[in-house]
């Protein structure tokens, strides 16, 4: 018996190139003697480790995980040569902020992972039962073996990926739900092994003598095939860790896979960080800066050395070096030169940077959760931000993947009428909570009479019969809908909502998804034929699913239609006003669905995807049978989507639905837009455990807090509780987020090229020596306190146009699109401007003081006067910048940018208001007041800020002139209508009339009662309404 | 990233989070959030705001308002640099013909110093305070070695650092196993040369009064620079055990006769030891005063410059002057101002008519096409 079946083993290994084999003996036994050496296989414990750390080597490898980031990598560098050469800054202006952030991460991250060791804890100490000699033992979960017997009871997690065995239930079967892993809340039917399922206690268990062996390939997912009792296995055996037995007592199965070799951990190892369009364009510009910093060190390295090669200029007689100094090698000095040019200009590259736009995203996605408008009440649910990186992605989304049921629709599904025979059958009592108590309650609206009871009957009896629903007696039921008869005890779970309603529509008559009913007589021979063919495809090593399909298919024909039922899913609120702001947004929408397409087109029409004038390609084989329709989408997805022409045609279609998708499938779709040519920003929406792929490969991945489970919602990057929140989501957040972080990249580069660029230019005037041109005080405090707030304060607060504008207007959205704010157009826009100021700033002192006198009592000014004017200019100058740039200022934006200048004066007053203790340089002292007490310094401060400005300003007004974005016209507008509402009645004629003229091609007839004619005199607009005369 | 914020993995770790919680699933893991959120300005971003808009409108006013303003200051600034007198000498002697050629290569410590004379003419009387500079150029004050190498609390008057001088003044902090004080670079080189002016008329030489004091900042001479403390006023005394600097002919506490200009309160070395931002500067020296209303400070006519040459510049390139000016408001002769406020008010209004006429041209355009009738 046991040879045979181990040749079979070896017959089967012979054609099937497997990856990996073991074999397990159940309950520890050991072959019989006789056979081959029994090799023990090592297989690892039941512990799951998700956790990153131990308390060992948290520090260490925390810190190379830190430092694994190129940006942290980099400050640490400079840290470290501050520490070693001789550089001009001290190493504590970039060890003391680079420390900050380290020491928050750590902290950060070693509070995650301690979250991460108690959920270990308790998943690996949650007792499991377990047969040991005959008897039931009780054992943490984490000692748990391969090859041990295990028992679970009703709503237990299986602690390990186990063989079913046996059931409490009569049949052998179990109920399954695997709503923590896939969230799919339905019930899975599984099977015990035919030959065990008798063994119903601990000792028949512990008796069985069996081997299994488990031949798996490691892909993505698991092909599992077993072998007990020489008997194959499938995955209807199969109990895998982490779903949960329901609607049955208890099971015993056997462990095969434990530990960190269960699917369940195989699957969450593999998951990638996303990362925003935004943060990319930083990189790439980080890398042109870090690439500016070198030929700037690399610049002014050979420089000094062309200019040292007079030994006059190298050592003068007043400016000896020591001797040491004289010794060293000259190429390690050209080196350590270099290298104290990239500490002078290491700036450039802010470590502030970092942490602002962490805090402005952080904090910023308190907004979305605040958001009272996002706010369900009937659920309670708010918006959830489970990441934080995405903010601004939400701004930039072209591509919107949703999916049908759940999402657009409620999801509460409806059994609105029956037809049978072609007579139509509708509920007696139209909804309305109103119950009927059995069938008799139909009302036959086209019934003929005398037609045959028959064919009722047996349609009710085929709708009765085919199905997966189950009766329950506990009301505990998770995600599916629950019946609202609170006087019935019943509840229906089933796989399908489908069938839930139609089972509930025959017990009472409520709420158009269409199902046929249809049926087929058989003999006993067909039937022990048919019986025969299908047990010969269970049994199948290979191809099992597609030999099943082939029985069915040779089954499933010529039958006798008997019907139709037709349930309702209504579509969610405002669904079809969020699909048309989004496609006005220039967002093309997609509907991913496994629905049919009939259903689906129809949802689509509803919710104004497809319009009545929309023309319609279906790239479909018109069946009628599902399954083969099936087969023609899946085919086509195969064939098509390799040769890319699927993509061509979907890229140019206003709307695409998308039918009879598999979850993976619907991942593929995302990642085939994801990955073309113009590489599209996508965002995913679904509630289901269905929609977890791709909202986990779309970009930004958004569940609805739904009916079923959260799972979606876990897994997303934002949850919502209502389709509709997505149009304020994407249109006024999104948009929000994105202008205010891209300002906020811009910005912190600009201003570290008019903080550094000076420092480079002042070296050509110290002889190359490295020579800072602020004090240390400034150099550190710039990015920490002079000039961080305001920015991230507008990174919280900007909005250049209102959010109710955004929201009627989300055309809007399209100003921003494709990265707008970030395209290297703007980008060397910012820096040119930063280079400009920075000229300014320097050259202007540099004429300012060259070569004369700047006081009114003759005394001279030296070179910290000098820096302290540049500094002075150049914080004022970033700083006005950003109030030019601030389009809302409330009074946080005030107190921000006017209390950063004061801050800055104050500290400068106190910093060289005393003789510092403990600080072995006093080279600020009274420097900034003798500077404040000169006339030209003032003059020049003014002088410097104004035309370090006027660039900017003019750009921004010839642009708004003469190319004005849809953003800035609408801006314009919001002017006149803030002078013209002085009387509020007249507020409204302004809002229509901004939409009127915004929109440019809606005809005035929306507004005809108002016609507007410039004053060229005034430069202003005279709106005329009836008698009344309007002014903006 | 530098701070990742990984909520989300954290979501995502425990797809088992539901293991422990019998009938699993719904409301599995994550706060559940059942509170309305607050219906604040803030929270809901409807804070009172001011909305600025730069148009052209807006932006028109403004830059014809800078253009009146910075144009008359301009003009102001630029009238009272003109009138201020300035005179100009280069005494470096490069030049074979320059009476100062001869002490081209004087080094530190000739004695008696080379001395020479330059005579002069003013073409016009300064009329208030004259104050006399010298002037460096290709002096690199602000070269890094140079500029660090001080000791503050030395010259702060911090006894422990008098005889144990910061590492910074290295190689100038000992001298023999002596701590240097003043230590450093910058206290080394002090100029040392020693101007005098004399009037000549009729062929007699007038010396004009040079005054010492007021030439360096207040709160230098009087805080940041201090002598060492000690048991009495000897200067000599309480300088004990250190040693002149290199290159200075005689040390510290001999600077001046007066005590109060002694050491390192010394207003030479103080104007000295405030390094200058450029290599091309000039260092306020003496002061002139007027003595009364009726006669100007220094008549038009014909002057001589006597220097004692001692400070050597020609092997570094460098060049020596003495100026005299007179000073305003605004500090010396500086045409860059007042030529700069008259540019950037002109450019501003320019840019003003051209935003005026952008603005009524293509304003119309833009925004009044599609208005009917």
């Amino acid at each position: 018996f046991c040879s045979w079946c181990r040749r079979k083993v070896q017959y089967g290994s012979i054609f099937i190139n497997w990856v990996d084999s073991r074999t397990i003996y159940v309950g520890h036994r050991e072959p019989p003697p006789g056979t081959e050496a029994y090799i023990p296989q090592r297989f690892p414990d039941n512990r799951i480790v998700s956790s990153k750390y131990t308390f060992w080597n948290f520090v260490p490898k925390n810190l190379f995980e830190q430092f694994r980031r190129i940006a942290n990598f980099y400050f640490l560098i400079i840290f470290l040569v501050q520490l070693i050469i001789d550089t001009p800054t001290s190493p504590v202006t970039s060890g003391l902020p680079l420390l900050f952030v380290i020491t928050v991460t750590a902290i950060k991250q070693g509070y995650e992972d301690w979250l991460r060791h108690k959920a270990d804890n308790a998943m690996n100490q949650y007792p499991v039962h377990f047969i040991q000699h005959g008897k039931l033992v009780r054992k943490q979960s984490r000692k748990l073996r391969v090859g041990d017997i295990v028992m679970v009871k009703e709503d237990e997690t299986f602690p390990c990926d186990l063989i079913f065995l046996s059931s409490s239930r009569e049949d052998g079967t179990c109920f399954v739900t695997t709503a923590s892993l896939d969230g799919e809340s339905s019930h899975k039917t599984h099977y015990a092994v035919q030959d065990t399922k008798a063994f119903h206690n601990e000792q028949e268990m512990d008796a069985l003598h069996a081997t299994i062996e488990c031949l798996l390939f490691r892909s993505k997912r698991l092909h599992f095939v077993t072998f007990i009792f020489c008997r194959p296995l499938g995955s209807e055996n199969l109990l895998l860790r982490g779903a949960t037995l329901k609607n049955t007592e208890k099971i015993f199965g056997v462990a095969i896979y434990t530990g960190m070799e269960t699917k369940m951990a195989l699957n969450y190892q593999a998951k990638s960080q996303k990362r925003s369009a935004v943060e990319k364009s930083m990189n790439v510009f980080l890398i042109v800066y870090l690439c500016i910093l070198i030929s700037k060190a690399l610049i002014n390295t050979v420089l000094k050395y062309v200019w040292q090669s007079e030994p006059f200029r190298d050592e003068p007689w007043y400016n000896q070096k020591t001797e040491p100094e004289r010794k060293r090698n000259l190429f390690l000095r050209a080196f350590t030169d270099f290298l104290a040019f990239m500490v002078l200009f290491n700036y450039i590259i802010p470590v502030s940077m970092y942490v602002t736009v962490e805090m402005q995203k952080f904090l910023g996605s308190y907004f979305l959760t605040w958001d009272e408008e996002m706010f369900d009440e009937d659920t309670g649910e708010g918006p959830l931000v489970n990441t934080s990186d995405l903010n601004e992605e939400l701004g930039q989304i072209e591509y919107v993947f949703t999916d049908k049921t759940g999402t657009l629709t409620e999801n509460n599904m409806e059994f609105v009428e029956c037809c049978i025979e072609g007579h139509v059958y509708v509920p007696h009592v139209i909804c309305n909570g109103q119950i009927l108590h059995d069938c008799t309650g139909i009302d036959m609206i086209d019934s003929s009479p005398g037609g045959s009871g028959k064919r009722e009957e047996l349609f009710f009896r085929a709708l009765c019969l085919c199905h997966t629903v189950q009766v329950k007696d506990d009301d505990s039921v998770d995600g599916l809908k629950k019946s609202q008869l609170s006087r019935r005890s019943c509840i229906y779970i089933s796989s399908s909502p489908d069938e839930v309603a139609l089972v509930e529509g025959i017990q009472r008559y409520e709420g158009l998804r269409t199902l046929c009913v249809a049926y087929k007589e058989l003999t006993a021979e067909e039937y022990s034929k048919v019986q025969k063919l299908l047990q010969n495809a269970k049994l199948a090593l290979q191809d099992r699913e597609k030999k099943l399909a082939e029985v069915y298919e040779k089954i499933e024909r010529d039958f006798i239609l008997l019907g139709a039922t037709a349930v309702e899913d209504r579509l969610q609120e405002k669904a079809a006003d969020t699909i048309e702001a989004l496609q006005k947004a220039g967002i093309k929408v997609w509907v991913l669905t496994g629905d049919k397409m009939e259903t689906a087109a129809a949802t689509c029409y509803a919710c104004k995807l497809f319009r009545r004038n929309t023309q319609i390609l279906e790239l479909t084989t018109k069946k009628i049978e599902e399954q083969s329709l099936h087969d023609v989408l899946f085919d086509l997805s195969k064939t098509v989507l390799r040769h890319k022409l699927f993509l061509e045609i979907c890229r140019n279609c206003s709307a695409v639905l998308c039918c009879r998708m598999a979850p993976l499938q619907k991942a593929q779709i995302v990642k085939l837009i994801k990955l073309s040519k113009e590489h599209p920003i996508t965002l995913a929406i679904g509630d289901g455990a269905n929609d977890v792929s791709m909202i986990l490969e779309a970009h930004v991945g958004i569940g609805i807090i739904g009916k079923e489970g959260r799972q979606a919602a876990r897994n997303s990057d934002y949850a919502i509780p209502k389709f509709k929140h997505l149009k304020k989501m994407l249109l006024v957040h999104g948009h929000f987020y994105y202008v205010r972080i891209s300002e906020l990249v811009q910005y912190f580069f600009y201003k570290n090229v008019c903080f550094i660029f000076p420092q480079f230019l002042y070296q050509f005037f110290c002889g190359f020596s490295q020579q800072t041109l602020y004090d240390t005080a400034y150099l550190t405090l710039y990015n920490i306190s002079f000039t961080s707030l305001p920015i991230l304060f507008y990174g919280l607060m900007e909005q250049h146009v209102s959010a109710d504008t955004l929201k009627r207007e989300p055309s809007l959205y399209r100003d921003v699109a494709k990265n707008a704010l970030l395209r290297w157009r703007a980008f060397i826009y910012w820096t040119f401007l930063g280079v400009f100021d920075a000229v300014v700033f320097f050259f202007g002192a540099y004429l300012l003081y060259d070569n004369t006198v700047v006081t009114s009592n003759g005394q001279m000014f030296g070179n910290w006067t000098f820096g302290t004017l540049v500094f002075t200019v150049l914080v004022f100058t970033v700083t006005l910048k950003l109030a030019l740039d601030t389009h809302y200022w409330t009074w946080i934006n005030h107190f921000m940018i006017w209390g950063s200048l004061v801050f800055y004066v104050v500290f400068s007053l106190l910093w060289g208001g005393i003789i510092w203790p403990f600080l072995n340089y006093q080279r600020m002292y009274y420097v900034f007041m003798q500077m404040l007490s000169s006339g030209p310094a003032w003059l020049g401060i003014i002088l410097l800020i104004t035309v370090s400005l006027l660039p900017d300003v003019l750009k921004k007004v010839l642009c708004r002139q003469l190319w004005p974005t849809a953003t800035e016209r609408i801006q314009y507008f919001k002017i006149c209508c803030f002078l013209s509402s002085d009387q509020p009645e007249r507020k409204n004629y302004c809002v229509l009339w901004e939409a009127w003229y915004y929109a440019g091609a809606i005809k005035p007839s929306a507004i005809e009662h108002v016609t507007c004619i410039f004053d060229p005199n005034k430069l202003s607009y005279i709106c005329l309404e009836g008698e009344g005369q309007y002014r903006c | 990233m530098a701070v990742n914020y990984s909520a989300k993995e954290e979501a995502d770790g425990h797809p088992s989070g539901g293991v422990g919680m019998p009938g699993g699933g719904a409301g599995g893991g994550g706060a559940v959030k059942t509170r309305k959120p607050d219906n604040t300005a803030f929270k809901q971003q409807r804070l009172p705001a001011w909305q600025p808009i730069l148009t052209a409108g807006t932006v028109l006013p403004a830059f014809f308002i800078i253009g009146l303003i910075f144009i008359p200051i301009g003009i102001g600034i630029f009238v009272t640099s003109n009138n201020i007198r300035e005179y100009e000498i280069d005494y470096t002697g490069t030049e074979p013909s320059s009476p100062c050629n001869k002490c081209l290569n004087v080094s530190w410590d000739s004695t008696p110093p080379c001395t020479c004379t330059i005579n002069f003419t003013l073409e016009h009387s300064f009329e208030s305070n004259v104050f006399m500079y010298y002037g460096l150029s290709n002096f690199y004050q602000n070269h890094r070695r140079y500029v660090k190498s001080r000791d503050d609390s030395q010259l702060n008057g911090d006894n422990s650092s008098l005889l144990n001088p910061s590492k910074e003044c290295e190689p100038y902090r000992t001298n023999e196993d002596k701590p240097i004080a003043p230590c450093g670079a910058i206290a080394n080189s002090m100029f040392n040369d020693t101007l005098e002016l004399y009037r000549i008329d009729n062929d007699t030489r007038t010396p004009i009064t040079l005054i010492k004091k007021g030439i360096a900042w207040w709160t230098d001479k009087n805080v940041k620079f201090r002598n060492p403390t000690g048991d009495g006023n000897n200067l000599t005394a309480l300088f004990q055990g250190t040693t002149k600097p290199v290159n200075w002919p005689k040390p510290v506490y001999m600077l001046d006769s007066e005590p109060d200009n002694n050491g390192f309160i010394n207003e030479d070395f103080i104007v000295w030891m405030r390094t200058a931002a450029l290599p091309t500067f000039r260092k306020l020296y003496r002061l002139i005063e007027r003595k009364n209303n009726l006669q100007p400070t220094l008549q038009a006519g014909k002057y001589s410059l006597d220097i004692a040459y001692n400070y050597p510049v020609h092997s570094f390139d460098g060049r020596k002057r003495m100026i005299l000016s007179t000073i305003s408001w605004m500090g010396g002769k500086n045409p860059f101002l007042g030529i700069a406020y008259i540019t950037v008010g002109s450019i501003c209004f320019f840019l003003g008519v051209v935003l005026l006429i952008i603005h009524h041209k293509y304003g119309n355009r833009n925004t009044s096409a599609d208005i009917p009738n």
